[in-house]
């Protein structure tokens, strides 16, 4: 097994400074205002179901405007960059009757997403730039049932979690991801299914990416969808050694603060944050301004919680600006180090000993 | 680290959640009774287990699914899980379905190198993966460690492999240096305790990350049914274990006895045990035992010598009981002065001792120990009186008294455990059997070859882990296969009559297995086995009694929750009929569609069940690129693929079918088909089941049958009823002859999967023909392949003989109305199967709340109420339902004859 050359450079990157990731993409899609045709193009023009909103396909038919947000953030100062796939696998493709487009989305996001941070890295040669693959949670959940009547039932399981995860990794790979980033998990088990997924592609491919984790926090209870607290949640991911944990999506940085701090605390790892523009309004629009964003963000960085920061729902290319600026002046949270102790987890954490 | 701080940090893992375990539980699991089952865990973490221990190792239990079900209930209850589970299991299939449905960080319980370095890893691979910590077995391709040196050296190799090679964190690594049972009267078993504690010690030492833990219980295996004894070993035990350092026990959380709180005499007899401090040590507690069992007036024996006044026989009887050894001579030889023949004394006195043994153990009144002290005492008078029988012998004339009868015993490949079968083995042996005894993990081959060469007279088979019992039917079908009729002998603690009688026996026709329930019945079994006399009507006697205990097992598996059909009937699946108008079909009666296009056919192919055909599990079109076998299904397919096409363009086959429609209306469950309007002339009467299965009345669900589906009469709806059969396998033998070699069985199979799979899509081509345009309810619908094969259409074409309507013998009325085998060229075998087999028939419904289901099992009074609508015999009924019987007709039958 050998690391890709990039993850060097990457951890190098990391160890100097804070480093910064994208915004929303959804958001940026939105501005322009694309019809059911300009999802389709030329090549799904006859296809059977409506495919407006399916936002990852637009890498197949509208490379160009995500070629474009990718510069756009790369240009505001993001380090990382996100694929356009969160929900490129074959779950969630389902309901769009595009399955079996699964392994050419991811294949040609990471290669659109590529070409925009190769040619930036070009331009800023002490900057370099990295290109995170990104596999989101699926529209199912293998920890809960949807049926509240019948709680031993599930509408999937962890083999076809991790058979979806799998076809999508080898397409982002394939399409030169620097790192997997595994984000937005409401529940721990499929995350853990894409992690299995991850490192069989790996085992396969005989190559090793750095491996970020991003869980999401739904709200005050300070608990995943699934339940887990957030050090829980570490405990499950953390046989991944990954390159960072952290949390993104859901609640705002005021209101995410306190999980990031848990984070920080327990996890020998980075620890990454990346949340919404605030609160959505009545009228389900996120209204935190940039400034404001980046100022309730400041404090994070002066307390030392935080490897990498960005945004979410509601971000924009001039958020993520104002963010790199305040990072610009601390330096990244230095990594802990963890008794080695038996740590395990249910809804909660569990420390031996 | 204080003994107080090693007391706090001590990890309990409640083991109440255990069908091993726990009666209870396991009687929850076995009948389906999650919600119960959850409660005993929801006591464990209330009672202060900081893990839960889940094991559903059960013979007749399907653990996989049984695990997977009850880990995701708990997953619903926040206040279960919150801990983390141990995932426990002898199987590794079980503990990877564990693994798949918990998203904390779960223990694996447990791997061990038992098959070698190769298994070990890979396993350990798979833990690290799914993220959990494990729990590893001190044992090895030898066999579980006893002593101290075994068990350090065994995890000390683990340790090295899992960390060195598979990267395995020290801190996630839970070793299990084995508690065996002490005080059993064996003397190898009295330094069992002191060789765990001291294994834990160096094994700390060495690797000071890693935890100790360990299944307490054993430890006290002994003392069954004298709760408080088996407490205050465990409380000893632990107390002095935890101070050497093992972190983590499964305990039943809810009943830990505190060291102080022990009787200081207690105590230190169980110290002695636990510690091996004296040599009787073992005696010791077992006298003082029924002190502290908490019964009112039994007082701790004196030496009573009374027992000494009375007859010889009630003297040696006493001995054997209470295992003393003391008088054992004497007395014997003052029985052999008084009885004509030495064998008299073993036959008379000695045997009738034995029996008041037997009889006590089987009561649960004394402990296997004592059993094994008496076997001892047996076998010492017999020593006793071996010089007098060889001197009758010589004098007589024989050249030695032959054994009664010669017994190979083992314990089954892949389990270890050992003392049942030792203690039947001493036992036999006393009783003047030769025995055989091939030890530990002995695999079938073995067994076998042994049994043939010594001549044995009986094989007995022990086991205590789960996978034994499959061993144990497997060994059993290899004696079936070797052409052995010797009785098959099986005890062990997993063992039961049950599993012996349904799984185990039917895997041995020509002899006859036998379960023993334990040590104190075997030499009865044995002895009724090799009599001349006895054998035969004993034998008579299990067998019956087995074929009882199998029905009772499938009625009990199958009777489960069944309403009566009246019940079910006033609970049929309701439709507003007032609310709709049936579509009138374009033509009424059937018309045939011969030599229909089979270009046309291909789009409508289903391409899942084709893999299936040939063993290739997974969905078309994943399944090639599917990991483990998309090579060979994307060759399969090209290949396949490349045979379809020369079979469409050379028209190997001729596609050919009819489609008919009828005014029809239902009455009760049957539906009346009429020859048209006004509906006065009934034409024929299809017959359909209906669903009896008791369900949730809270979840509101019908029990349907097809006729459901169809206006009742009483409404006035002229409602309508669609038949059809189609086949494409005309022509498919000959041009298979024609077209494919001999020899070439790959294009063969192939090429009759494939017409299999074109008479689906005919049988789909054509219903979407008939929706769209022959009947014409729904003109406008437009779907695609994958949404046709979803069957997201509107109405069903359900096939007489499957779930929906599981009696075949309906075509008949099928083929009679539409002229089936001269208009489409299909017939019906005298089983109401079509030729040729690429064939498919089926009604049509067309409302849209018509929908697929299942029947399921029927009852006897559906089964007499259908035999009655078809004018067959409740026999002939019950032949055609047999597969969908609640009952088993045979012994219903019987038990009215008797």
């Amino acid at each position: 097994m050998t690391r890709i050359p990039s993850a060097a450079i990457l951890e190098k990157a990391a160890n100097e400074r804070i480093l910064i990731i994208d915004g929303a993409m959804g958001t940026m899609i939105q501005q322009h205002k694309l019809g059911e045709s300009h999802y389709r193009g030329l090549r799904f023009e006859d296809h059977s179901k409506d495919v407006k909103g399916n936002n990852d396909l637009l890498v197949l038919t509208q490379p160009e405007i995500i070629e474009e947000i990718h510069g756009k953030y790369l240009r505001a100062g993001a380090d990382l960059i996100e694929t356009n796939t969160f929900n490129a696998q074959r779950i969630s493709m389902a309901d769009y009757h595009m399955e079996d487009l699964s392994y050419e989305i991811n294949l040609e996001a990471a290669r659109i997403a590529k070409r925009a941070a190769s040619k930036w890295s070009a331009q800023t040669p002490d900057k370099p730039r990295f290109v995170c693959g990104a596999v989101g949670p699926t529209n199912r959940t293998a920890s809960i049932s949807p049926d509240v009547n019948n709680p031993g039932f599930r509408n999937v399981n962890f083999d076809e979690l991790r058979e979806a995860y799998k076809e999508q990794v080898r397409g982002l790979m394939d399409g030169g991801s620097d790192i997997i980033l595994i984000e937005t998990i409401f529940d721990t088990l499929n995350a853990k299914a894409a992690g299995y997924a991850t490192l069989d592609v790996f085992d396969e491919k005989g190559v090793e990416l750095p491996v970020m984790i991003s869980g999401t926090i739904t709200d005050r209870s300070g608990r995943t969808l699934s339940g887990q607290t957030a050090e829980a949640f570490w405990y499950s991911m953390r046989h991944l050694r990954p390159f960072s944990i952290g949390l993104n999506c859901a609640l705002g940085a005021e209101l995410m603060r306190p999980y990031i701090a848990e984070l920080a605390h327990v996890a020998d790892a980075r620890i990454s944050a990346y949340p919404n523009a605030g609160l959505p309004n009545e009228m389900g629009e996120y209204d935190e301004s940039p400034h404001e964003m980046a100022c309730k963000v400041d404090p994070w960085f002066a307390d030392g919680l935080i490897n990498i920061a960005g945004g979410c729902c509601g971000s924009t290319p001039d958020h993520i600006a104002h963010i790199a600026s305040h990072a610009k002046k601390y330096k990244p949270r230095v990594l802990p180090v963890i008794e080695p102790r038996m740590r395990l987890s249910g809804l909660e954490p569990f420390v031996a000993g | 680290m204080t003994t107080t701080n090693a007391a706090q940090s001590f990890i309990n893992v409640g083991e109440r959640t255990n069908v091993t375990g726990s009666a209870k539980f396991r009687k929850l699991i076995e009948q389906g009774d999650y919600q119960a089952a959850l409660t005993v865990a929801r006591q464990q973490v209330e009672a202060g287990a900081q893990i839960i221990d889940v094991n559903m190792d059960e013979g007749l239990l399907d653990s996989e699914k049984a695990m997977s079900i009850f880990l995701n209930m708990i997953a619903s209850e926040p206040d279960i899980s919150r801990v983390p589970v141990m995932i426990d299991s002898s199987k590794w299939s079980v503990i990877e379905a564990g693994l798949k449905c918990v998203q904390g960080k779960a223990i694996v319980n447990s791997i061990s190198m038992k098959e070698g370095e190769g298994p070990f890893l890979e396993q350990a691979r798979k833990v690290l993966r799914y993220g959990a910590a494990v729990v590893v077995m001190a044992f090895d391709e030898q066999g579980q460690a006893d002593t101290i040196e075994r068990k350090v050296s065994i995890c000390e190799r683990a340790y090295k492999l899992l960390t060195g090679k598979v990267g395995f964190p020290p801190e996630d690594i839970i070793f299990d240096p084995n508690i065996f049972a002490v005080a059993t009267g064996i003397e190898e078993h009295n330094g069992y305790g002191l060789a765990f504690i001291e294994a834990t010690r160096q094994i700390k030492e060495k690797f000071p990350l890693v935890h100790i833990s360990g299944g307490v219980s054993n430890l006290s295996f002994s003392f069954r049914g004298n709760e408080p004894v088996r407490e205050s070993m465990h409380a000893v035990f632990l107390y002095h274990a935890i101070k050497a350092g093992m972190d983590m026990g499964i305990v039943n959380a809810g009943q830990l006895a505190l060291y102080d709180d022990i009787p200081a005499d207690l105590r230190e007899l169980c110290e002695d045990v636990i510690l091996n401090r004296r040599d009787d040590a073992t005696d010791r507690l077992l006298e003082a035992a029924p002190r502290f069992k908490g019964e009112s007036g039994v007082k701790a024996k004196e030496k009573d010598l009374t027992w000494r006044e009375k007859s010889v026989e009630d003297r040696l009887t006493h001995a054997l009981v209470h295992g003393i050894t003391e008088y054992i001579e004497a007395d014997t030889e003052e029985a052999r002065q008084k009885l004509p023949k030495p064998l008299h004394v073993i036959e008379g006195p000695l045997m009738a001792g034995m029996n008041v043994v037997g009889d006590l153990f089987g009561a649960g009144k004394m402990f296997l120990p004592q059993v094994v002290k008496s076997a001892r005492v047996m076998k010492q008078a017999v020593a006793y009186l071996q010089p007098f029988l060889e001197e009758e012998k010589r004098a007589s004339g024989l050249v030695e008294m032959p054994p009664k009868g010669r017994i190979l015993m083992a314990t089954v490949k892949g389990d270890v455990h050992d003392i049942g079968k030792n203690i039947v083995g001493v036992v036999l042996q006393c009783n003047n059997y030769d025995v055989i005894d091939l030890g530990v993990m002995v695999p079938a081959a073995k067994i076998l070859e042994t049994a043939k060469r010594e001549k044995v007279d009986i094989i007995g088979l022990s086991g205590l882990i789960t996978p034994s019992l499959d061993e144990m039917c497997f060994v059993a079908a290899e004696m079936e296969r070797e052409g052995f009729s010797c009785p098959l002998l099986i005890g062990g603690a997993t063992t039961s009559k049950v599993h012996t009688a349904v799984k185990i026996n039917p895997n041995y026709n020509r002899g006859q297995a036998v379960y023993v329930l334990d040590a104190s019945r075997a030499v009865g079994v044995v002895s009724n086995l090799l009599s001349d006399t006895e054998r035969t009507p004993y034998i008579d006697g299990i067998k019956a009694e087995y074929t009882k205990v199998r029905a009772a097992h499938l009625a009990n598996e199958q009777r489960k929750q069944r309403i009566t059909i009246a019940s079910a009937r006033a609970n049929k699946f309701a439709i507003d009929w007032k609310a709709y108008t049936p579509a009138k079909p374009s033509f009424l009666g059937p018309r045939a569609f011969s030599n229909f296009d089979l270009a046309s056919l291909v789009p409508y192919i289903d391409w899942t069940p084709f893999f299936q055909t040939w063993e290739l599990s997974g969905r078309y079109p994943q399944i090639l690129s599917d990991n483990k076998v998309g090579t060979e299904a994307k060759k399969l397919f090209d290949d396949a693929q490349a045979l379809l096409r020369r079979m469409v363009a050379e028209k190997w086959v001729t596609a050919n079918g009819v489609v008919g429609f009828w005014p029809a209306n239902s009455v009760g469950d049957d539906i009346e088909i009429y020859s048209g309007e006004p509906r006065h002339t009934k034409v024929a009467t299809l017959h359909t089941l209906r669903q009896q299965i008791a369900r949730d009345p809270s979840r509101d669900r019908a029990h349907t049958a097809l006729a459901d589906f169809i206006a009742p009469k009483e409404t006035g709806v002229a409602d309508y009823i669609g038949g059809f059969a189609v086949t494409t396998g005309i022509g498919e033998d000959e041009a298979i002859e024609k077209h494919i070699a001999k020899t070439d069985d790959y294009n063969r199979i192939m090429a009759k999967a494939l017409c299999d799979r074109l008479a689906e899509a005919f049988a789909e081509a054509m219903h979407a023909k008939v929706r769209r345009e022959l009947w014409g309810y729904a003109k406008s619908e437009k779907l695609s392949n994958d949404e046709m094969i979803l069957e997201k259409y509107q109405g069903i074409r359900p096939a007489p003989g499957y779930p929906a309507q599981p009696d075949h013998t309906e075509k008949a009325a099928l083929w009679k109305l539409m002229d089936v085998r001269d208009k489409a060229g299909i017939s019906l075998t005298e089983s109401y199967a079509m030729w040729p087999g690429a064939a498919v028939s089926g009604l049509y419904f067309a409302h849209p709340d018509s929908h697929y289901f299942g029947v399921g099992k029927v009852e006897r009074d559906q089964a007499e109420d259908y035999a009655m609508r078809k004018g067959w015999s409740i026999q002939e009924c019950e032949r055609w339902l047999a597969p969908v019987l609640n009952y088993d007709p045979v012994s219903l039958n019987q038990d009215k004859v008797a």
